[in-house]
């Protein structure tokens, strides 16, 4: 493996993990989507929006941070899928807004549209944002409809766009395969139990405590299934991969493959299974650790699936239209120079995961009661 | 106008829209963001509760502030993917490293330590607590950083080479970028001229609060503050916009030519201080462009190349052409571009066709380190954008427009700088309150310094149209292929809910100036 090789796999990786944190931190859109179930009165609400509202900015800037380093890294795919899936991605830009203000503005006085109407800007992000985000990570896997071809820029006075889609839907055709939906609907429900997980974590209160308990279950169950459902068709179907001269071949079991190829992935996926069952185990005893099982298991099974989706001359971003438009981390990534240069800045990483750990520990010392929140100088 | 010039103008609108709604929040919260943490610090020596209620007070409006810039920083960011594809992947590889860079190190820095800042009153020790206030603003500003030195890229391109192969810009020296001078200018001018604007907010809402009589206390010691802060910075500002104008008359002639609506170059040009410009149709030279103007003599050329004598290019010099001067034709440009093109075309017959010696004819031509390579690549590849360009015509930016928006600019920042040096010795001697018509011109200031910030990026931005990227890549050959029914329903989507957005922001503000730093849950 050469220079640009060995850059291009750290930074698959390196997005990857940014990926699979942000399915973690989607406990925020699940917590908000389960507002008025979870929520039966004021003060519960109250109480469910300050845990997540202490939050949210995290989830936020992953998921802008994710989008940077993929435009970094390989913005050929930021270039092809932004164009192209232009309706789903203004989708999760709309439905992102919505959040970030609904927060600050929903107990305001005098914020014109009413407590309810935010309240109801978070429940939308809570469900839409979830199931966006999985059906366009799905995609990854699934493919969508587009072509490449760089040199259309020398067609000056005609067609110079270099990624097109080749539908008139731009994106929403991926509603009509099962396996991005499944991927998505295991996204929402996966998010709303890590929700469940992190109030018991979180809030110090019988009541809520008690449902989240017996909610955390049904939401577990349904998450599983959906995943099944998507892991299953993914292993047991095709994918595409790049040959050693870059031509996209089609291969039959392709990510069971990757699997085998590379077992430590086939490890850390089942690890990361396996923990997030011990999570809705010790979800359903109504334990606070749960979080942490299910937290950690959703970052490790994230992680390798998505590595096993880019790493091994895998198609990361296969086109249904022309399979050799399909984008690879080989074809799609930036330069060695600009790759190293963001290797050297990605040194700090660790630093910065130790501030956020060492401010998110201190923030965290007291759970959430009514009195606390009464208490607060800045109550959402 | 065909579907797709449809789509880049309505892109082009989206666009704007976005960036002007998102600079209507991130200045404040840029310079009020130090500012808290300097009434933070004062707590913190002096353990003086005042300090800490005053604090809390303008935390509240830099939150208000602070999350509908989040809003609508989101969106600008994916819209160099969404609407601009072509761009995103012809400079991908420059502009990607300063975005990654600001997610690790200034995003996640701002948005870890503003809830400690929001939430961690009665939770962290007060040390920490500070330290997460001015971390908060440090990462705010960082922020900034990043984004203004990939702006600067897009206005004076450098630090990178072309790959044939790839079809794009690639970088080859990382401080070439960072720190290239319209980068520098950019970075020092936005942030410093953000500061002042944040001084102005301080200072108008505090002269609302000693008008009515409420919380002189408070209202006086944050114009001490703002004062300070906002005559520091609006002075750093005008040093840097003169240095930036140093900078455009360099690297951006056409630009400069339209902001001060100069059509006939001159030795010795005169900046117009104020005119009235006359309509398109009637506008060929200098003779005719406005109704009536007033100059100072020279100014323009001392301004532009700290030289009396200077010879100023006009919009006339730059498409005609001015050998005298060493100025290169429009006509010219447009032709050399077309070559560059035409020899990427060539390159992707031969390629279709498999016709190796072609292919290695015109690799030879893209290579750098051959003569014939850089050659071809600082005589033709140079004007490569201008390939694309159908008349020279194009190449004008909106001189009406950009020759307002620097009069309003300059005397806007003009008019701060005087404002905040009279509010500062006043209010040391503790004769503001008594003026009851300053302070309320002190609130209208505060429009005025929006009216300014806004017109600054109306320059930057209208004032290198037709480009994306300066000379490499016009806005035509730059967007993604959507629907230009599509893009310009997002467009009203976006309109109407940044419009309702910004309603609430400022009812909630309003309210909470109103409400005062007591109870903000009343």
């Amino acid at each position: 493996m050469d220079t640009l090789q060995l850059l291009q796999h750290y930074w698959w990786a390196i997005i990857s993990l940014l990926g699979a944190l942000l399915v973690f931190l989607l406990f925020v859109q699940g917590g908000q989507g389960l507002l008025y179930a979870m929520g039966r009165s004021e003060a519960q609400r109250t109480m469910i929006v300050n845990a997540l509202g202490r939050k949210w900015e995290f989830t936020f800037t992953t998921l802008v941070t994710f989008g940077g380093a993929f435009f970094a890294s390989f913005p050929l795919f930021y270039s092809t899928s932004f164009g192209g899936a232009f309706y789903v991605w203004t989708l999760i830009l709309l439905v992102f807004v919505i959040q970030a203000v609904a927060y600050e503005y929903r107990r305001k006085p005098a914020n014109i549209f009413g407590e309810r109407t935010y309240n109801a800007f978070l429940v939308i992000n809570g469900i839409a944002g979830a199931l966006l985000l999985g059906m366009a990570v799905a995609t990854l896997f699934t493919g969508a409809n587009f072509t490449v071809d760089r040199l259309n820029l020398a067609d000056a006075g005609g067609n110079t766009t270099i990624s097109q889609w080749t539908t008139p839907w731009h994106g929403l055709e991926a509603l009509a395969d099962y396996r991005n939906w499944a991927l998505g609907l295991a996204v929402v429900f996966l998010s709303r139990m890590l929700a469940l997980h992190y109030f018991l974590n979180t809030i110090d209160d019988d009541d809520l405590a008690e449902r989240s308990r017996r909610r955390s279950l049904c939401a577990a169950g349904a998450f599983v299934t959906a995943f099944l459902v998507f892991l299953v068709s993914i292993l047991l179907g095709s994918g595409m991969r790049a040959t050693a001269d870059g031509v996209i071949v089609e291969e039959e079991y392709l990510y069971l493959h990757n699997f085998i190829a590379m077992p430590y992935l086939a490890v850390m996926l089942l690890a990361g299974v396996a923990a997030v069952l011990c999570g809705v185990w010790l979800g359903w005893r109504g334990s606070r650790k749960a979080i942490w099982w299910s937290g950690s298991g959703t970052v490790l099974t994230v992680f390798a699936l998505l590595l096993a989706a880019g790493w091994n001359s895998t198609v990361y971003y296969p086109s249904l239209s022309d399979m050799q438009s399909s984008l690879t981390i080989a074809n799609s990534s930036s330069s060695e120079f600009t790759l190293t240069a963001m290797s050297i800045v990605s040194i700090m990483i660790p630093f910065v995961a130790a501030y956020i750990w060492y401010a998110w520990r201190s923030m965290n010392r007291t759970r959430i009661t009514r009195q606390e929140i009464e208490g607060d100088d800045h109550l959402y | 106008m065909n579907d797709f010039l449809q789509t880049v103008d309505w892109s082009r609108a989206q666009f704007a829209l976005t960036a002007i709604y998102h600079w209507l929040f991130v200045p404040l919260t840029l310079g009020l963001s130090f500012m808290i943490a300097f009434m933070e610090t004062k707590y913190y020596i002096s353990g003086d509760e005042f300090w800490k209620r005053t604090t809390k007070f303008w935390m509240r409006i830099f939150g208000i502030n602070f999350a509908i810039g989040v809003a609508t920083g989101i969106i600008l960011e994916f819209e160099f993917g969404t609407n601009w594809s072509n761009y995103s992947h012809f400079v991908g590889d420059i502009f990607g490293a300063p975005l990654a860079i600001e997610g690790i190190m200034a995003f996640f820095m701002e948005s870890t330590f503003i809830a400690v800042m929001f939430f961690g009153w009665n939770k962290v020790s007060k040390g920490f607590h500070l330290a997460s206030t001015w971390l908060t603003a440090i990462g705010a500003n960082l922020s900034a950083l990043w984004i203004l030195v990939a702006n600067a890229w897009m206005q004076y391109p450098t630090g990178c080479t072309f790959n044939l192969e790839t079809v794009r810009n690639e970088m080859t020296s990382f401080w070439d970028v960072l720190l290239s001078p319209v980068a520098i200018d950019k970075f020092t001018h936005t942030v410093t001229s953000s500061f002042a604007l944040a001084a102005a907010v301080v200072i108008g809402i505090s002269a609302w609060y000693l008008l009515r009589g409420r919380e002189r206390k408070m209202a006086r010691h944050s114009i001490a503050i703002a004062s300070v802060f906002g005559l520091v910075f609006s002075i750093v500002a005008a040093f840097t916009g003169d240095r930036s104008g140093a900078v455009v008359a360099k690297y951006q002639p056409m630009k400069l030519a339209a902001m001060e609506g100069l059509y006939d170059g001159e030795q010795g040009a005169p900046l117009t201080v104020i005119g009235i410009v006359r309509p398109e149709e009637e506008r060929t030279s200098n003779d005719d462009a406005f109704y009536f103007k007033i100059d100072i003599p020279k100014m323009l050329s001392v301004m532009s190349f700290r030289d009396s004598e200077a010879y100023v290019a006009g919009i006339n010099d730059l498409l005609d052409g001015n050998p005298e001067q060493g100025i290169m034709s429009a006509e010219e440009k447009m032709r050399r571009g077309r070559v560059a093109v035409a020899e990427l075309e060539r390159y992707k017959e031969a390629k279709t066709a498999g016709d190796e010696e072609v292919i290695a004819k015109v690799r030879r031509k893209f290579d750098p380190d051959t003569p014939e390579g850089r050659e071809f690549l600082s005589e033709y590849f140079a004007y490569f954008g201008y390939g694309y360009i159908a008349t020279p015509e194009e190449l004008v930016p909106n001189v009406p427009l950009l020759f307002y928006s620097f009069r309003v600019m300059v005397g806007v920042g003009t008019l701060l700088i005087l404002a905040f040096a009279l509010v500062w010795w006043l209010n040391r001697r503790d004769r503001l309150a008594d003026k009851r018509w300053l302070l309320r011109c002190l609130i209208l200031l505060i429009p005025l310094a929006y009216l300014a910030s806004q017109a600054g990026w109306i320059i930057a931005e209208v004032g290198r149209q037709p480009w994306a990227i300066q000379d490499m890549m016009p806005v035509s050959a730059a967007a993604s292929r959507i629907g230009s029914t599509s893009v310009m329903v997002t467009f009203f989507i976006f309109l109407a809910l940044f419009t309702a957005l910004l309603a609430a922001e400022l009812s909630i503000m309003f309210k909470q100036i109103k409400i005062g730093p007591d109870n903000e849950k009343r």
